[in-house]
């Protein structure tokens, strides 16, 4: 089961999640800002995700297309604040099919002892753009078995115990 | 479910206190004497505590004989479980497909590493002496 960690609390128009590579920083660095290593793990594994631009620079812009195998297609973009460095980049972000909505997203990627701790925060308009950007990515969730429903609950939980 | 709906489901979920008793009541109902015992919490504290996740739909009470069990109900959790899910999965999809990345390029980076310069700066990775022909730059 999946080591990725989603926390969003109620009325705070907030997404965070966090996740754990076995890797160094750098390396991680450059497979979320190299063009060549993004297209080849970005989104599902249904979509072919093809990149127009990715300038990557304080001001640059970004935006990059995720086709599934019937021709559609879903375009995002964004800007990019601030130099990107392993320390950390802001960008925003917009789903092309809802211009306006536009999200913060910032990362951080922790180095510990050879490991690192990816984090990203996204700040959207209000609480129901967040809503709303999570329900759209919502198809085949609704699957998920009771059985694990102690797990449910802790990987749920807004607040860390 | 409705907005109000999760955000009570949510709100009644971001207590550890709360989160441990629903996570008891998937064993089994319970009377508020049971729930009580594992916490250094007072009968009226966890009695607080029931009346929440009651609201927020979680639970239900009912009488037996003198207790009252408190009974959990999944449908509620299973839905607002499934609110993130999706999300989650597409960022887990995505991370698992980044992990196989990461231990190629580990693997390169390994046998090609003679004199890296400035290791993860560079947009373009010098592909040093990798003989594996998947260059794909101009795509």
């Amino acid at each position: 089961m999946g080591k990725t960690r989603v926390t969003a609390e109620p009325g705070v128009p907030f997404i965070e999640t966090e996740r754990e590579f076995d890797a160094p920083r750098d390396l991680l660095f450059r497979a979320f800002t190299d063009p060549e290593l993004l297209v080849q793990w970005m989104g599902p594994r249904k979509y072919v995700m093809e990149i127009d631009r990715y300038e990557l620079r304080d001001g640059g812009t970004w935006r990059y297309v995720h086709r599934d195998a019937d021709g559609n297609e879903f375009g995002f973009h964004g800007v990019f604040h601030g130099t990107p460095s392993p320390d950390g980049m802001v960008q925003t972000f917009e789903f092309e099919p809802v211009p306006g909505h536009v999200a913060l997203d910032e990362l951080r990627f922790e180095e510990r002892g050879g490991r690192t701790i990816v984090r990203t925060h996204s700040v959207y308009q209000s609480v129901a753009d967040r809503d709303a950007m999570v329900e759209s990515g919502m198809e085949g969730g609704m699957d998920e078995g009771y059985e694990r429903l102690e797990e449910l609950v802790d990987r749920l939980a807004p607040v860390r115990a | 479910m409705t907005a109000q709906g999760l955000d009570e489901v949510f709100g009644a979920l971001a207590d550890p206190t709360r989160r441990a008793i629903l996570a008891r009541l998937a064993s089994g109902d319970a009377n508020v004497g049971e729930l009580t015992a594992p916490f250094r919490m007072s009968q009226p504290a966890i009695s607080r505590h029931l009346k929440v996740l009651e609201r927020a739909g979680l639970i239900s009470r009912r009488r037996r004989a003198t207790a009252r069990l408190s009974h959990l109900e999944a449908e509620p959790l299973r839905e607002a479980a499934a609110w993130l899910v999706g999300y989650r999965e597409y960022w887990e999809e995505s991370y698992e497909r980044l992990d196989a990345l990461l231990s190629t390029l580990d693997r390169r980076e390994a046998s090609a590493s003679t004199s890296r310069s400035r290791p993860g700066t560079s947009a373009k990775p010098k592909r040093k002496g990798v003989p594996d022909g998947q260059d794909q730059s101009h795509r």
